[in-house]
């Protein structure tokens, strides 16, 4: 809406479409150059830096500098075992990194709502706080704790257990994902709890629900919305992650990530370029695919619940 | 009667709140570790030999993997500060453009594009920043290493952008159209309008924005993996490789350093932020 338009004294809606409607359109070319101009910046950035790169990333999964356009990238995903296991784990831990930090989540978010507003303000910094720290270093924290030596094991010792190997088991993959995520599924559902009105649950509870009649039927719809944008930004990074899986398996599990990053370290040689940018794409459509289905799910119950 | 209700509202069972500490310990367990060890009197990060606090004289002193860190310390705060600054001039311009387009269909196609670089996983925005930068750079026959700084600017403006545009269109929406009319009734000039009426209304909007800008550009550490070289360092660059060997407590204490500032910061924010509830709720 061009606000150079409005020339009248008075600023009410009804007088202001008025003038509007009789202001000279000099004046009005003069708005939309204003809109086109503040929007120039912004749409140039997007097409060089976002749009292009993607291009990008398909020109390179497809081309190759010497020979020319081939599928041989994308189809190595399909045909070289090594590379369908690395998918394959990649998804399998990142469902369950997800799966774990919705259950710890969901519980702690809800407690989190019913604790005082002076509490939970102050909790919400502490569950911000570690998101600031260096996220390899933690995770590299992590790998000390867990070592043979160890905290964790020097504590079981105590207890008369016998040393036990963390590092390089898939178990400690999913413990690094799982710890370097799970803020951003509990502040989703924490926010999208914070508003259910309390009247609302008031009013279940009169209309004679129990306790876990009350969770099912409105606190678990009201709060799906936190829950599914949660499962996407605990998802979406852990299938993704290739320094998790290295300082967390010593290099014994493989993940999509880590490929990548092998492929994209070699560069021109042996078509690494090619392939890290195909096996780009192939993540990204997965993603994509997944995120999506995410969404339907969320768009179709709001739709029931209105 | 109240004052039972007000208890009973914000009543968590006993192991609710055993769970919820437990959780706390999860999450802060690394950085207690890291804290603790940082005063380890030995060379490791495994056992502990005894407190001293020769690692922060160390880190001080510069030699060696000190001095690397905090070099690289110093280029991750220029690039966090410039890509801040940066994405937030032009990300709350985007933000006014999005806002004045009257076409809905237009302004959500924008606001796709917005959503590209946070949908996207961090390894596939890299990946494609670099194959441009790398075809782009045989083009012009320029290495990598060069013009590295760059490249990292311009991929965290990119990835900032998104996350100032949140910020601050929101805060935009609220505000009412008739005052920016008003100021140029009064003869102001449609950018001394918005600076005067509709920039301290959205100011809050902005600020959140450049220091979420600036806290996600001090800590990126995937997309900068791919776009950058040897010439420009940044300090999760380093750790990634610095970790590779076990490392010396010297940097346990140089990030205990930068836990105790954010801390603060946050304890500060908080405070202030109590304090200002409570002058509303006095009103």
């Amino acid at each position: 809406m061009p606000e150079s338009v409005n020339k009248g004294p008075s600023s009410s809606a009804p007088a202001g479409e008025k003038i509007r409607k009789t202001a000279k359109p000099k004046k009005k070319k003069a708005g939309t150059f204003g809109t086109a101009l503040a929007n120039t910046p912004f749409v140039v950035w997007s097409a060089a830096f976002i749009i292009i790169p993607l291009l990008f990333v398909l020109y390179y999964s497809f081309f190759d500098p010497e020979k020319g356009f081939s599928i041989e990238y994308i189809k190595v995903f399909f045909t070289e075992p090594m590379y369908m296991k690395a998918f394959g784990l990649s998804a399998l831990y990142s469902v369950i990194a997800t799966l774990i930090s919705l259950v710890i989540a969901y519980p702690f978010a809800y407690f989190l709502s019913k604790v005082s507003p002076a509490s939970q303000r102050l909790q919400m910094v502490l569950i911000m706080l570690p998101m600031w720290m260096n996220m390899l270093l933690r995770t590299y924290s992590w790998n000390q704790i867990l070592q043979d030596n160890g905290l964790i094991n020097k504590l079981l010792g105590v207890f008369g257990i016998s040393s036990v190997h963390f590092l390089g088991t898939p178990g400690a993959v999913i413990l690094g994902m799982v710890y370097n995520y799970l803020p951003y599924m509990i502040l989703p559902i924490y926010t999208a709890m914070s508003k259910i009105d309390r009247p609302l649950l008031e009013a279940s509870e009169d209309l004679g629900c129990n306790g876990f009649q009350k969770l099912r039927r409105v606190i678990f719809p009201l709060s799906l919305s936190g829950v599914i944008s949660g499962v996407i930004m605990v998802f979406v990074p852990s299938i993704s992650t290739f320094y998790i899986s290295q300082k967390m398996s010593l290099g014994k599990v493989t993940l999509i990530g880590d490929i990548i990053e092998q492929q994209i370290k070699l560069h021109y040689a042996e078509g690494g370029l090619n392939r890290g940018a195909a096996m780009s794409l192939v993540l990204m459509i997965i993603i994509l695919i997944a995120t999506f289905i995410m969404n339907r799910f969320s768009d179709e119950d709001e739709g029931v619940l209105m | 009667m109240k004052r039972v209700r007000k208890n009973r509202e914000y009543a968590v069972p006993v192991p609710a709140k055993v769970f919820m500490a437990l959780i706390y310990v999860f999450l802060y367990a690394p950085l207690i570790i890291m804290v603790v060890f940082s005063f380890n009197s030995g060379n490791g990060t495994t056992v502990f030999e005894g407190v001293s606090v020769k690692w922060y004289g160390e880190l001080f002193s510069g030699r060696g993997s000190s001095g690397e860190y905090l070099a690289a310390l110093k280029n991750s705060l220029i690039l966090a500060v410039s890509s801040a600054v940066v994405s937030t001039v032009l990300g709350t311009l985007a933000a006014v453009g999005v806002y004045r387009l009257k076409s809905r269909k237009l302004s959500e196609a924008f606001m796709t594009v917005n959503n590209i670089p946070m949908m996207n996983p961090d390894i596939v925005t890299g990946v494609s920043m670099m194959m441009m930068f790398v075809f782009v750079g045989t083009l012009i026959g320029t290495s990598g290493d060069k013009v590295n700084f760059w490249t990292l600017l311009i991929a965290h403006i990119t990835f900032n952008i998104p996350y100032v545009l949140l910020n601050v269109l929101p805060k935009l929406r609220a505000t009412d159209r008739s005052i920016m009319e008003a100021a140029m009734d009064l003869g102001c000039t449609p950018v001394k309008a918005f600076f005067k009426a509709v920039m301290p209304q959205i100011i809050p909007g902005v600020i959140s924005g450049l220091l979420m800008a600036f806290t996600l550009s001090f800590d990126d550490f995937v997309i900068s993996y791919y776009v950058s070289g040897n010439d420009f360092v940044t300090l999760p660059i380093k750790i990634y490789t610095a970790v590779k060997k076990p490392v010396k407590p010297n940097l346990y204490a140089l990030y205990s350093i930068i836990f105790i500032v954010i801390l603060l910061m946050l304890i500060g924010y908080n405070l202030l932020q109590n304090k200002s509830l409570k002058a509303k709720g006095k009103k």
